[in-house]
């Protein structure tokens, strides 16, 4: 289980944009570091997160070396109507993630 | 181990501990001030963020580990202490206590490694590792806001002044103790780095530097190589010793676990 935590308004006005956010638990190893032997620690990054709002494509984000351990990733979204944002992070060494979180526009 | 007989002969010897002049012991600080303060705003915004706050990832964590089901027969943590919310509120003030089975001091993560290993009959968790750090951060954040109030007479008391001559002691190649950094120069800056006064009063503490969560040992074991000294094990005597004597230094600073440092 990857701790994951996700935030949002309780109640949306339709076509107003609402701020998400979202932390996630990962190293973020850039592999250009070594371990205390002197080993390069292989290279695990988050590449891509993706937010979809019943299905489309609301925000994405590329996520390289440059960004921080247990990145922390908000932005914008308006609805028009309620409905299911599906959050996705995509990562090396098969690292998926999905959380789902219903909105509700009034 | 080396390291425990040696600092066994820099301690003063328990006969010289009687009362004294210097009993009830005085703070030495005209006034703590948390390591939050000698943040820079953006770390502190960070911290006070009730969503951003990477330590509250551990938080979480240790919350869903409090509720799951135990691998053996036995109860969960839940199923004894109900909402950790509500039953370990204080709990983290009080350690590090003294134990009679343990013959000493026990602090907060040895004490849930205990419930572990005699009421749910589980292996250890390691010290260090991901889901102590993640249980011990949740029930510490439940004393959030709440003063140390730690106790150092009775038979805490010989530990208590061996943490607070472990705190006056110079050692390792930079020949420094803790009060030469943490008292004498707190505020001043260090290269890059400004000194706090070295309080204990966030831990498990979010660094920066570590990109995750870490105990106080870890940031002892941290101190000690940076003067170049021998560190002691996590969870050593030697370290109980001075929690104890951290933590009532602190004892007028409110618990900010999980706090966010640089």
């Amino acid at each position: 289980m990857t701790p994951t935590r996700i935030a949002m308004p309780d109640e949306i006005r339709a076509g107003q944009p609402f701020e998400v956010k979202t932390l996630i638990t990962h190293p973020m190893e850039t592999g250009r570091r070594p371990d205390p032997l002197g080993n390069p620690i292989p290279q695990n990054l988050i590449t891509r997160f993706t937010c979809r709002l019943d299905g489309i494509l609301a925000f994405e984000a590329a996520l390289d070396t440059g960004v921080a351990a247990n990145p922390y990733i908000a932005f914008l979204v308006s609805a028009e109507r309620s409905g299911t944002l599906e959050f996705e992070w995509h990562g090396q060494h098969g690292f998926n993630v999905r959380e789902t979180r219903a909105i509700r526009v009034v | 181990m080396t390291s425990v007989s040696l600092a066994g002969m820099l301690w003063p010897p328990l006969g010289v501990l009687g009362e004294g002049a210097d009993w009830p012991p005085k703070r030495s600080l005209a006034q703590e001030r948390s390591g939050f303060e000698f943040q820079s705003a953006d770390t502190q915004a960070l911290q006070l963020d009730d969503f951003a706050n990477p330590g509250l990832l551990w938080v979480d964590r240790g919350k869903a580990l409090w509720e799951k089901p135990s691998a053996t027969d036995a109860p969960s943590c839940e199923g004894c202490h109900e909402s950790a919310a509500s039953s370990m509120a204080g709990a983290a003030t009080r350690y590090p206590r003294h134990d009679a089975a343990a013959g000493g001091l026990i602090n907060l993560t040895q004490r849930i490694n205990r419930c572990r290993t005699e009421q749910q009959r589980q292996p250890e968790l390691g010290y260090e590792s991901y889901a102590m750090l993640a249980l011990t951060a949740l029930v510490a954040h439940q004393s959030k806001g709440l003063p140390f109030a730690v106790r150092i007479d009775g038979r805490n008391r010989p530990h208590f002044e061996r943490g607070r001559a472990y705190f006056q002691q110079r050692r390792g190649q930079m020949n420094l103790a803790c009060r030469h950094c943490h008292e004498q120069h707190a505020g001043r800056m260090m290269r890059g780095e400004r000194l706090s006064q070295g309080h204990s009063n966030g831990y498990p503490t979010y660094r920066l530097e570590w990109q995750g969560l870490g105990s106080l040992h870890r940031r002892l074991r941290f101190c000690n190589q940076a003067i170049r000294a021998e560190p002691f094990d996590y969870g050593s005597a030697e370290y109980l010793d001075l929690e104890l004597f951290l933590a009532w230094r602190a004892a007028d600073l409110p618990i900010e676990t999980p706090a966010v440092r640089r």
